[in-house]
């Protein structure tokens, strides 16, 4: 009954609150571009418009990728995350197929004994976890998050491929059975290509939680050249009381990309996947 | 081809048993429809057959062989499911030559047959289609396709047009008949839908919670129904039903019901006093010749005839007629059974009285 | 249901489907948790293994008044914030569930707090709220409102203030997304056949909106309620548990124990002191699960 609604209270009632939500909503990443290409003279003057840049320099971003770790980092957070998303998402494959349709003795249990693993937050796991990572060996190398990452990723993208594997037919299956296919190809043949929006979606979510993830990374790695974007920042950009707040927020943004980058590519599957997680 | 033979077929899901004890033999070539209400045991019995549920305990041949402990794959069926389970990422030619592909069969044969199905079912056009692009009936027609493309020794349908508008369902019944006519494979066909089970079967085994009530021809059932169920089920609109007590009138035998009146009823060895119920078919009513007179309801004028719904002594009863009767809900009308197309069964079995 | 002849097979073939992530998750999250709980019976410090010393620990604890005050701080963090992010975030949902121009675009930009990893936000937000060069000082300074440079994460309440803002910031587009797909299921007959009811939209939402959105909503805040009371790193970020401790929550202090001040077994338990509360979290979830289940009735399956 949109119709009877004149403009002006339209303005009022929906485009006004929203252009303050979307305002408070983005103000820190203009913010934060902003900071990155000022130089610093002008960040610590109070005199003209800080809302602009009058002379905007790469300065900051010649510093953290000449000056700092930051490649590496980079590098080492783009290794981490792609392969513990694809060691999930390939063992969230078989749990899932196997929960959701195998439908072995005992996995309604196994299916919620997942829901529950995925509310298990990082913060009360890092301490055993860390003096597990040092009994291994693995402390201050990749490997200490590549197999610690799994922990918050399969539950979560098992959950996600149990609701996709849910909606496809069980005749299709039943179908496959009668045309002579086995299981191995009923799953490769019949079910995954037609969950591929949920790897996707799995996919990047995970691809995103792995990007994102700080405690571990804060805790099992010491090493400047081996320390993840989130946490190399945080740790080697702050040098005493002298905060270098261009190169922090050039660090912030170029750190911010990638997953910025994939989001806009793909954000129906991403939006799928996070209510999809919620809604089942 | 091949006949299929149930002996004793039970079917339980823990402690609850849903089929008690099949006995169906079918005959090489024939069609036939497995019918009755939602629940009764009709789709679990096919599932049996395709393999894709445990057979409890009793014996299920396809020819000669005893397939209980088959996989489906070999069992040399091919299956047309309600919501035709087509694979959505397929084209109409993939999801055709899947399974022969699958066994490993020669490209050219596939190409081969795939075309030659296609062209029986008239789906030549639409083989670089997905299912997503297609109509009901076409993707109906594409689920055949997938059966007869492997030549199997039986067909098995479960409620295969229960998808499709009523037109449409119309249409594809005669498809499905024809297409049987010419291939003369075996097929075993499940639906709830009597008229579908009249008009497409050979023999009817009509099914209610997990027995068989009655096998026969379509007519058979028609004709000679072994039971209440069976008469209600069979034949459409529904056979009225009137309790009453046999009693002898003037040399004839007729049944009092509630309210005195007293109807024909057909030959029957019972003694007079005996509780009864009196089954008359709405087309087997003669209105306008005077027996028992009753008060119109409603009338349901189709065009090509007229159906009448009444109530006498408490009991809603139907009446069609292919004369145009102008009648008046409030009318009075007088109806009267046809003595010798009516019939009895016993009020607590249901059995049929003779 | 598949053959049940295969029931033997099925079994086999569902357990080694099942062994890769039972594996990984029985070895890196069942044991650790385990684990935990055990390190918090003990007195471990970092590179030496620790004795069982029973209850010592949470008696410590007990009596320790930063541990007091951070179960004070993260519940006044947790109750603040989820109201707020509630409150905003069902807002914003029916915001952007009306008809307007560019609504698609609308909605993608709204998630980006959500999907920018949160320190790197935090960061921002460190920037924001700096003591001399904030820019919410600058203009309130330039407006008049205020005349000194607010000390945001200098003074105990305000940094409260402050880092549940930053959380607020991060959350509500979370909430808001989720709420938006429940609102876009419940069918507009509803709506019409109230309106046609006589039904004022004020009524329309009380009566239609919150009762068919409430399943979603009790899912939603659960998690929202369960990631902001273990939140760690947006309070590392931006104040590190200070000034004074007023900001530590039992996250951060647990690894401030724990990491840097090497004592292990008292982080443990610290950390294991946090699992009463999320079980009651999970509980409410479970509860409110059903809740769902009811509400549909049929419709569902």
């Amino acid at each position: 009954m949109d119709y009877l609604e004149s403009l002006p209270r339209r303005w009022v009632t929906v485009y006004i609150p929203l252009l303050i939500f979307l305002f408070v909503l983005l103000f820190p990443f203009y913010w934060m571009g902003l900071t990155a290409f000022k130089p610093n003279a002008e960040l610590l003057s109070s005199n003209g418009n800080p809302f602009w840049v009058q002379n905007p320099t790469l300065d900051h971003f010649k510093k953290l990728f000449f000056e700092t770790s930051y490649p590496s980092w980079m590098w080492n957070t783009i290794i981490i995350s792609v392969i513990s998303t694809f060691l999930s998402l390939a063992a969230s494959v078989f749990a899932a197929y196997s929960i959701e349709r195998l439908r072995f003795r005992g996995s309604r249990q196994t299916g919620l004994a997942i829901f529950l693993a995925y509310l298990v937050p990082p913060s009360i796991l890092f301490i055993p976890l860390a003096t597990m990572v040092f009994q291994f060996g693995i402390f201050d190398t990749k490997w200490a998050l590549i197999l610690t990452y799994p922990t918050f990723l399969i539950p979560f993208c098992t959950w996600l491929l149990m609701g996709y594997f849910r909606s496809i037919p069980y005749e299709l299956e039943e179908c496959a059975l009668i045309d002579g296919a086995t299981r191995w190809q009923i799953l490769v043949k019949i079910i995954l290509p037609l969950a591929v929006p949920g790897l996707i979606s799995a996919g990047i979510f995970a691809f995103t939680l792995s990007w994102n993830e700080f405690i571990y990374a804060l805790t099992f790695i010491s090493a400047s050249e081996n320390k993840t974007v989130p946490v190399g920042v945080i740790t080697e950009l702050v040098e005493g009381d002298v905060y270098h707040w261009g190169s922090l927020m050039a660090g912030a943004l170029v750190g911010s990309l990638p997953v910025a980058i994939m989001y806009s590519f793909f954000v129906e599957y991403y939006v799928a996947g996070m209510t999809g997680a919620v809604k089942e | 081809m091949a006949s299929v033979e149930l002996k004793q077929v039970r079917k339980s899901f823990g402690n609850t048993e849903v089929v008690h004890g099949v006995d169906v033999s079918i005959d090489d070539r024939e069609f036939v429809v497995l019918v009755g209400p939602s629940g009764c045991g009709k789709s679990t019995l096919l599932r049996m057959i395709a393999g894709l549920e445990e057979i409890t305990s009793g014996e299920i041949h396809i020819g000669d062989r005893l397939v209980n402990n088959v996989p489906p794959k070999q069992r040399d069926i091919a299956m047309v499911f309600q919501n035709y389970a087509l694979y959505p990422h397929m084209t109409v030619f993939d999801n055709m030559a899947f399974s022969m592909k699958l066994a490993g069969t020669d490209k050219r044969e596939i190409g081969e047959r795939v075309d030659k199905a296609a062209k029986i079912l008239g789906l030549s056009e639409y083989l670089d289609r997905y299912p997503r692009q297609l109509s009901g009936g076409q993707r109906q027609r594409v689920a055949m396709g997938r059966a007869i493309v492997r030549n199997p020794q039986v067909f098995l349908f479960d409620e295969p047009l229960s998808n499709l508008d009523a037109q449409l369902r119309v249409q594809m019944r005669i498809e499905i008949k024809e297409l049987h006519q010419r291939l003369k494979t075996t097929s075993i066909y499940v639906t709830h839908d009597q008229i579908e089970a009249m008009s497409m079967a050979d023999k009817i085994v009509v099914m209610n919670g997990g027995h068989v009530e009655q096998i026969g021809s379509p007519l058979e059932l028609y004709d000679n129904p072994d039971n209440r169920f069976v008469a209600g089920f069979i034949g459409s609109p529904a056979m009225n039903f009137l309790p009453g007590r046999l009693v002898t009138n003037g040399g004839g035998r007729g049944v009092q019901i509630a309210d005195g009146c007293v109807l024909p009823a057909p030959q029957t060895h019972e003694a007079d006093g005996r509780e009864v119920v009196l089954g008359v078919r709405p087309e087997h009513f003669a209105i306008g010749e005077s027996c028992v007179e009753v008060e119109v309801v409603v009338v349901e004028p189709t065009g090509a005839d007229t159906q009448v719904f009444c109530r006498i002594a408490g009991t809603d009863v139907s009446a069609i007629s292919r004369e145009r009767h102008v009648f008046r809900p409030g009318d009075r009308i007088h109806l009267k059974p046809m003595d010798d197309k009516s019939f009895l069964f016993d009020p607590g079995s249901g059995r049929r009285l003779q | 249901m598949v053959l049940s002849r295969f029931l033997d097979n099925r079994n086999r073939l569902g357990m080694l489907f099942m062994l890769p992530a039972a594996a990984i998750l029985l070895i890196f999250l069942t044991y650790p948790l385990g684990l935990g709980v055990w390190l918090g019976f003990t007195d471990t410090k970092v590179g030496r293994g620790g004795e069982w010393i029973g209850l010592e620990n949470y008696e410590w604890l007990w009596t320790d008044s930063v541990f007091r005050l951070s179960i004070f701080n993260t519940f006044l963090y947790t109750v603040v914030a989820s109201v707020l992010k509630f409150g905003l975030g069902l807002w914003l949902a029916l915001l952007l569930n009306k008809h307007m121009p560019f609504k698609s675009f609308v909605r993608a930009i709204v998630l980006l707090p959500f999907i920018v990893p949160t320190v790197l936000s935090a960061i921002a937000f460190w920037w924001l709220y700096d003591a001399q060069f904030s820019i919410i000082s600058w203009v309130l300074v330039k407006l008049g409102l205020i005349d000194q440079y607010i000390n945001f994460l200098g003074e105990p309440n305000l940094a409260r203030a402050s880092t549940i803002a930053a959380n607020t910031w991060r959350g509500v587009p979370f909430v808001a997304i989720c709420l938006l797909a429940g609102l876009q299921t419940i069918p507009p007959s509803l709506y019409e056949a109230a309106s046609i009811d006589g039904a004022s939209p004020w009524q329309q939402f009380w009566h239609v909106t919150l009762p068919m959105l409430s399943p979603i909503i009790a899912v939603v805040m659960t998690f929202s309620v369960l990631f902001t009371f273990t939140d760690f790193q947006l309070i590392w970020v931006l104040t590190r548990g200070g000034p004074i401790n007023a900001t530590h929550l039992m996250a951060t202090l647990s690894f401030q124990r724990a990491i840097p001040g090497g004592a292990l077994g008292e982080g443990a338990a610290i950390a294991t002191a946090m699992i009463p509360f999320l079980l009651a979290a999970i509980l409410f979830s479970y509860f409110g699960l059903q809740r769902r289940r009811w509400q549909q009735g049929g419709s569902d399956k």
